[in-house]
């Protein structure tokens, strides 16, 4: 294949069009106005794209995938598994499941200013899961695990809501957590958190 | 030109558009007195979650792409002073399109597709819900054709001339169409049509949200063209001024329709099946494509300023108080544009990467679309049908100033209904609910706004009511054989005799699309079919 003749054919263009491009006539106000927009925007994209690459500010974006039909047969997501566990290193890790219409484990407690990385997967159709006044907001897709990292600053109740139309009892799907001080929170016991069956 | 055909054609569409308008609106309003819990009565997930879907349906797939398809051929035929290409095709396209809404409604009223408007798997609808809108989508695409088909003819008719502005926005419309309605199209051909019938047995909803994604954020442009198009071809003239920039507007219809294409990722931002570097890309995109959108506000200001200057208006501020601002185009285009401020700092909200888990799936997203969507752009299709259904029906306007009422209730109303629901999603209320049912303090809070927006949305029912009967009154008003008014567009201070290629065509911008879509698009599409992934069977709901 011929590179070079494409290439130039491809510069000519490109040359055409600029200078076709100055020659339009544009109003010497309104080429201010273009310009103070390209630097709004620039300035918009330059905060997002340094905090997304050296900030690491994303949202959960990890592509990894589930069975969704056959979560019990998994090891990671079983039952016994579910809820808050430490590792070895102190790692907070959270595990959920969303099916309609609950959160499971119905209520967890989990430690204020703490990193968390939650693990959310669903057991049947599109969920979201939201915690008002919080960032912690993911959609759980089924096939995909959900992954997010967040922390609480405050102690409290809070709410956490289904947040992507799951069927008819949607506004039915939600749950509360405990958010409690850093000092007053005690790891729990390896496979002691099962699934309640009330909603507090 | 004898346009009595044309006329005719347009009319229908327009009216199907209404119609479907004017149905939801009633909808809307049942929507906020059920979920408000004031009357416990009303209170049903399944009436609920029915009306929802059907109100978001009429309301984004029928009221725009008739009225879209209805205009377009009347912009067609007017400004190329030529009658609309294959008049039998386009009357079989209407026909279609119309079937295909009334197989999609009929399990949409049944409440067997309470789906939503955005249908995502594994939740199953009924199958004559995907074929009902397929068939309407299909009638959109030969409108397409059409339109693309008299530019051409056109162009070849007056080789070197420059093609009139508003048809130059229309088949930039047409284009960004086809490309925009191809991501939905293969969601619904592969995935979802053949699961509602049993031909399949799984799907990957990961797929399924990519391609949706595809369609999502160009489909809002889709909507806003001909809003864009009142702008620049009939506000100016309205006004009693000049068009600003007949080129600058060429390039503000090309960027907007070119960019609006690899961005759709932004509505995937909380998801996990996309991995986050394609997620910053369409997140950069998006921010460019604000910049037509800035341009538009220019010129169109721009272009008010010398109307009112020329109108007598003096000092920095003196020209806005000697706009018409009896004249409906004129009021209309005002009050549009303060909502796209307002909604536009919402978007930025909205499309900022980080910011955005704030108000995800909020009710913060309705009210920033109802306001954007129902607010600037449906507000221009009033004005559209106030300038152009006296000579559509060759009668005077029934009554100016039951227009100019209608405008400004519809103004105020959306702001009484959207301000509250705008909140409601700081304060963390979910959209799409039907009753709130979490015992939690917080909820507590969402009372008051849930009760202001009933009245909001009382007051856009009226307004709503108002322009359906004005418009059934001027058609049906004995004929006046002395009328006759010509359709005016407006003509730019500096004309333009000759045009480069490129600002005069759609074909080079096509392929432009075509290979941003391939990069976008290509490999996040790609991975699913090279990923160990697990599909869903389909549920009910
Ligand atoms: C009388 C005026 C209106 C009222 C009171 C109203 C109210 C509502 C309500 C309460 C919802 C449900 C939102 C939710 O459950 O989260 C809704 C959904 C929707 N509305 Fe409206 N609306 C009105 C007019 C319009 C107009 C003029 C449009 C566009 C042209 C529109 C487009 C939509 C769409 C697309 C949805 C679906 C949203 C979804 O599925 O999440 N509405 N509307
Ligand atoms: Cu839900
Ligand atoms: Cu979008």
């Amino acid at each position: 294949m011929q590179i070079e003749p494409l290439k130039q054919k491809y510069a000519q263009l490109l040359r055409d069009f600029y200078a076709q491009l100055r020659a339009i006539h544009i109003d010497q106000l309104e080429r201010k106005w273009i310009t103070i927009s390209l630097i709004v925007i620039g300035l918009f994209v330059g905060i997002i794209t340094i905090d997304a690459l050296f900030h690491g500010v994303n949202p959960p974006s990890k592509v990894e995938t589930v069975d969704s039909a056959s979560l019990h047969l998994n090891k990671e997501f079983a039952e016994d598994n579910l809820g808050v566990q430490v590792d070895d290193k102190g790692n907070v890790t959270v595990r959920m499941v969303a099916g309609r219409y609950s959160f499971f484990p119905k209520h967890i407690t989990v430690p204020a200013e703490t990193t968390l990385t939650f693990r959310w997967v669903s057991m049947d159709v599109l969920h979201g899961v939201h915690i008002p006044m919080t960032n912690m907001s993911t959609m759980i897709v089924p096939g995909y695990v959900a992954e997010i990292t967040t922390t609480f600053p405050k102690p409290g109740e809070y709410p956490m809501l289904c947040n992507e139309y799951c069927g008819l009892g949607h506004n039915h799907m939600w749950s509360n957590i405990s958010v409690i001080a850093k000092e007053n929170w005690t790891a729990p016991a390896k496979s002691s958190v099962k699934g309640g069956s009330n909603n507090e | 030109m004898n346009d009595a055909a044309e006329r005719k054609l347009a009319l229908s569409h327009l009216w199907v558009a209404f119609i479907a308008f004017i149905l939801a609106c009633f909808m809307g309003e049942y929507q906020v007195l059920e979920r408000s819990g004031l009357i416990s009565a009303l209170d049903s997930p399944s009436v609920y979650f029915a009306s929802v879907s059907t109100h978001g349906v009429l309301m984004a797939f029928v009221l725009t792409t008739f009225f879209i398809m209805g205009f377009g051929y009347y912009i067609a035929a007017t400004s190329l002073k030529q009658p609309v290409w294959n008049k039998p095709l386009a009357w079989g396209a209407f026909w279609l399109a119309l079937f295909g809404v009334v197989l999609a409604a009929i399990p949409l009223l049944t409440g067997k597709a309470s789906v939503l408007y955005t249908f995502y798997p594994p939740i199953v609808a009924h199958a004559a819900f995907y074929i009902g809108a397929t068939l309407l989508v299909v009638g959109s695409w030969v409108w397409c054709v059409i339109m693309l088909v008299m530019f051409v003819q056109w162009k070849k008719a007056k080789p070197g001339q420059p093609v009139p502005l508003a048809m130059f926005a229309t088949a930039m419309n047409a284009l960004l169409w086809l490309w925009t309605s191809a991501g939905v199209a293969l969601e619904v051909l592969f995935q979802l049509i053949p699961l509602s019938l049993g031909w399949i047995d799984t799907v990957d909803p990961g797929l399924a949200r990519t391609l949706f994604a595809w369609t999502l954020h160009p489909i809002v442009y889709f909507w806003l063209i001909p809003a864009y198009t009142a702008f620049y071809v009939f506000v100016p003239k309205q006004a009693g001024g000049f068009l600003f920039s007949d080129e600058m507007a060429r390039l503000a219809f090309i960027v907007l329709a070119v960019f609006a294409l690899p961005i759709g990722f932004h509505h995937l931002y909380m998801d996990p099946e996309q991995a986050k570097g394609w997620k910053l890309l369409h997140g950069i995109g998006t921010f460019v494509v604000a910049l037509p959108t800035l341009v538009t506000g220019f010129t169109v200001i721009a272009s008010l300023e010398i109307a009112g200057r020329l109108r007598g208006g003096k000092g920095l501020f003196g020209w806005i108080g000697s706009l018409p601002w009896t004249n409906t185009m004129v009021l209309a285009v005002i009050l549009s544009l303060l909502m796209l401020i307002f909604g536009g700092f919402g978007g930025i909200v909205n499309a900022s990467y980080a910011m955005n888990a704030m108000i995800h799936n909020t009710a913060w997203v309705p009210g920033h679309f109802h306001l954007i969507f129902a607010g600037t752009t449906v507000i221009m299709y009033f004005a559209i049908a106030y300038y152009l259904w006296p000579m559509l029906v060759k009668k005077p306007l029934f009554s100016e100033s039951m227009a100019l009422v209608q405008l400004w209730t519809w103004f105020i109303g959306m702001s009484i209904l959207t301000t509250p629901w705008h909140v409601l999603g700081l304060l963390g209320q979910p959209r799409r609910i039907s009753s709130v049912v979490y015992n939690n303090l917080l909820t507590l809070s969402w009372k008051p706004y849930e009760l202001m927006m009933i009245l909001g949305g009382l007051i856009l029912l009226g307004s709503a009511c108002l322009f359906i009967y004005n418009l059934a009154k001027t058609q049906l008003s004995p004929a006046s054989e002395a009328f006759d008014r010509q359709i005016e567009f407006a003509e730019p201070i500096h004309a333009v005799e000759s045009l480069p290629e490129w600002l005069n065509d759609f074909k080079p911008w096509n392929k432009v699309i075509a290979v941003l879509m391939a990069i976008s698009f290509g490999y996040p599409i790609l991975q699913f079919f090279f990923m160990n992934t697990s599909g869903s069977s389909a549920w009910g709901f």
